[in-house]
């Protein structure tokens, strides 16, 4: 294969720093780790150093430069700040009128002192994964790193080569807990790169709601760049609420792995609405059959934002179904991709997958690259999809103007609409109604 | 008595095409007007013009609805002033919730009349009459605005939103037409009882048929953008039975400088 030379030096990859900020962290941190952990995290560095940062001609990539983020000074948070969050902070993120577990993940450490457990009898536990990894480790080990492919990912590569802390959660068998578990990351500290790597597993037929929550204190740029492994096992049911409110400066990468076992429910959903950047990889892999999988979407960008979702419905075996509906709203000039894949392997008859994708551009300015793309190994299946590009419609403000509805006050009720779709599959309650606010306050904004 | 509606010498176009060219039409309080003429005059053109849809440009005349200049005023204004335009084709809004549209849409009318917002309950009660009147079911305000609506519901939903808005002039485009005898008597009657003698309707329609319920103080008949004739409701039948021809033929040969354009 030729390829002609770039006239201008290629973008600089700029490896060095982070090679030798995971020298250091190895000599400094890993002493106590237990050799597994060691293991992994070489491999995740070698993965890293050989993927580099991807440029536009990865496929995965075409459309979202991630230069930046290459780019962005490597300072790794090894160490959370007390005191960096105050009770009044706290107050004004957390949603109010939730009954939830809390755990506190301040520039990707846990904090005890931030965090509410409410007690329970159900055996489950949840906490930080540093201590999971002390305590619990024949669980950790068997499963972390497990589901996140770093062999190819050179982000969840990144986050596995310097893995320490995040969000661990084990819920036994059968064990079905009623209050969701508030996952809180909040990033306090600008010009440094913040790496949770979350663990949940929920055993056979037992049922837990997660949700994983990103805000941001630092108002100037910082990069975050988490990574989530979900195992569900036999009969479980999951609904995994990602939810990322970041500062507009913010640099945001998430990857989230979920493996789901027979007749598990999942009901996953992405709500974006804030950072300068933001890429979600959202991965189903269906592994059992009869697994039942909603992956529900709402992305918002305006001003000079760039928001990019990937997604994998991948169907291993039969009598799966995936449902899939993301929304994006974009205004200002800001930038969308969405790319939905929907894999069916030649063992899953009988698969139901749905993909929808719809988009409103509220300016001439705001673009959206959607792409669906289906690659179908088996011959008795249902796969559909299908994507639009529109604006508000005219007909519609017209009509609410018409009986006394100010055209400001018209164009809101029709985006909440539109939004109101995807927001109406939460089923946690005083969070779905935070975001309508948060989607208002957001689209009142004068960029927007 | 002043004027309520005072239309003077309008034309307006569509995508740069004429269609209003010349109009004159007044209606005072108390009175209700029918407007006919065959498909394609301008009917809709007209209501559209009067309710400020966008796309419609005014290339001349004068519109005073009280004494203000209509066309002016933003279309949220002109409903806020006591406008109201019944649709032909009323408009779907999924995921917009009838109750929130109409609670919100009539809190912006009172505002404007200076009178103070209701609370749910208020409004609930008041919503619940008007509903009763049109024979609606109440399950439609749950529903998102027009969305999956038959045909006839959607046209006595245009005139219960009349009816708990209380506009002081309503133009009612085509109201009957999909709707079966018994649902055009029921949107007759609701239209009859918000009949005040300080309110106005223009009733546009096809057929003489919703005017023997909806009895016209005036009949005007509109063709190709001008009212060409006008009387008292005895113009309705026999429109009804000579057909358009009769009165379009006419025009042609009284006022053949009409005709021509
Ligand atoms: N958006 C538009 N673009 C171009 N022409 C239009 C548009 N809307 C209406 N027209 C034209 O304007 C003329 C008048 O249309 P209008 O809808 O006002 O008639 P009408 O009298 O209401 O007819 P009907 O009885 O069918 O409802 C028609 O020739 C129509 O084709
Ligand atoms: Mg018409």
């Amino acid at each position: 294969m030729t390829r002609t030379l770039p006239t201008t030096p290629a973008e600089p990859r700029p490896l060095e720093a982070h090679l030798a900020a995971y020298e250091a962290f190895e000599r400094s941190a890993t002493e106590t780790s237990p050799p597994w952990l060691r293991a992994l995290r070489t491999s995740g560095i070698s993965y890293f150093a050989e993927l580099g940062f991807p440029t536009t001609e990865h496929e995965e990539w075409r459309f979202t430069n991630a230069a930046p983020l290459a780019q962005f000074p490597f300072k790794p948070v090894h160490r959370a700040l007390r005191n960096a969050v105050t009770a009044a902070d706290l107050a004004r993120i957390t949603f109010g009128g939730l009954r939830a577990c809390r755990l506190v993940f301040v520039d990707g450490h846990f904090d005890m002192a931030l965090s509410e457990l409410l007690p329970h009898s159900t055996g489950a536990v949840m906490g930080s994964l540093a201590a999971a990894i002390e305590r619990r480790g024949d669980l950790v080990e068997a499963r972390l790193g497990r589901a996140a492919h770093h062999e190819s990912n050179a982000f969840a590569a990144l986050n596995t080569a310097f893995i320490q802390d995040g969000a661990f959660i084990h819920v036994p068998p059968r064990a079905v807990l009623e209050a969701p578990i508030h996952l809180l990351f909040i990033a306090t500290k600008p010009g440094t790169v913040n790496q949770p790597r979350n663990l949940i597993i929920a055993e056979e037929r037992s049922q837990v709601r997660v949700i994983e929550d990103y805000v941001s204190l630092a108002g100037s740029a910082y990069f975050t760049n988490a990574v989530t492994e979900i195992f569900t096992g036999q009969d479980a049911a999951i609904e995994h609420l990602k939810i990322q409110r970041e500062g507009t400066a913010a640099f945001h990468v998430a990857t989230i792995e979920a493996h789901h076992q027979r007749q598990s429910r999942v009901l996953s959903h992405s709500i974006s609405l804030g950072a300068r950047f933001a890429r979600n990889d959202i991965n189903l892999r269906l592994d059992g059959e009869g697994c039942e999988s909603v992956l529900n979407g709402l992305f918002l960008a305006t001003g000079d934002q760039v928001v990019d979702h990937h997604t994998i419905a991948d169907h291993a075996r039969p009598h799966c179904a995936s449902h899939e509906f993301y929304h994006g709203i974009l205004g200002g000039r800001a930038k969308g991709v969405f790319n939905g894949k929907i894999y069916v392997r030649k063992d899953a008859q009988k698969t139901d997958a749905k993909q929808t994708n719809k988009n409103l551009l509220l300016s001439d300015e705001a673009s959206i690259n959607t792409k669906p793309q289906l690659e179908i190994f088996a011959d008795d299946v249902k796969c559909t999809h299908g994507a639009t590009v529109g604006q508000l419609d005219d007909q519609a403000i017209f009509y609410l103007r018409s009986r006394g509805i100010g055209e400001e006050l018209a164009r809101q009720m029709l985006i909440k609409a539109f939004a109101s779709t995807v927001l109406n599959r939460i089923t946690v309650e005083p969070v779905r109604e935070e975001l309508e606010r948060l989607l208002e306050e957001r689209l009142a904004q004068p960029n927007a | 008595m002043n004027p309520l509606l005072e239309i003077t010498n309008l034309s307006a176009a569509v995508d740069g095409k004429p269609i209003l060219k010349g109009l004159n039409l007044t209606v005072c309080a108390g009175e209700v007007h029918a407007i006919m003429g065959p498909n394609g005059s301008g009917k809709s053109t007209l209501a559209a013009v009067l309710a400020g849809r966008p796309g419609y440009e005014v290339a001349g005349g004068e519109v005073l609805f009280d004494g203000a200049n209509l066309i002016d005023m933003k279309p949220e204004d002109r409903a806020r002033q006591g406008l109201f335009l019944a649709f032909q084709y009323p408009v779907e809004i999924p995921g917009v919730n009838s109750t929130y549209f109409l609670k919100a849409a009539l809190n912006e009318v009172r505002k404007a009349r200076g009178l103070p917002e209701l609370d749910a309950m208020e409004f609930l009660d008041l919503v619940r009459a008007r509903m009763d009147v049109l024979h609606l079911d109440q399950s439609l305000l749950n529903r998102p605005v027009n969305e999956g609506f038959s045909g006839g519901e959607k046209k006595r939903n245009e005139i219960f939103q009349m009816a708990v808005l209380e506009p002081r002039l309503a133009i009612l485009d085509e109201t009957d037409s999909g709707l079966d005898i018994d649902a055009l008597k029921i949107v007759a009657e609701g239209v009859n009882k918000l009949h005040r003698s300080d309110n106005a309707q223009v009733v546009i329609t096809h057929y003489q048929r919703l005017l023997n319920y909806i009895i016209p103080d005036y009949v005007h008949v509109l063709h190709d953008g001008r009212i060409v004739r006008s009387g008292g409701k005895e113009l309705a039948y026999e429109l009804e039975e000579r057909g358009y021809d009769w009165v379009t033929d006419h025009v042609k040969s009284e006022r053949p400088e009409l005709a021509a354009a």
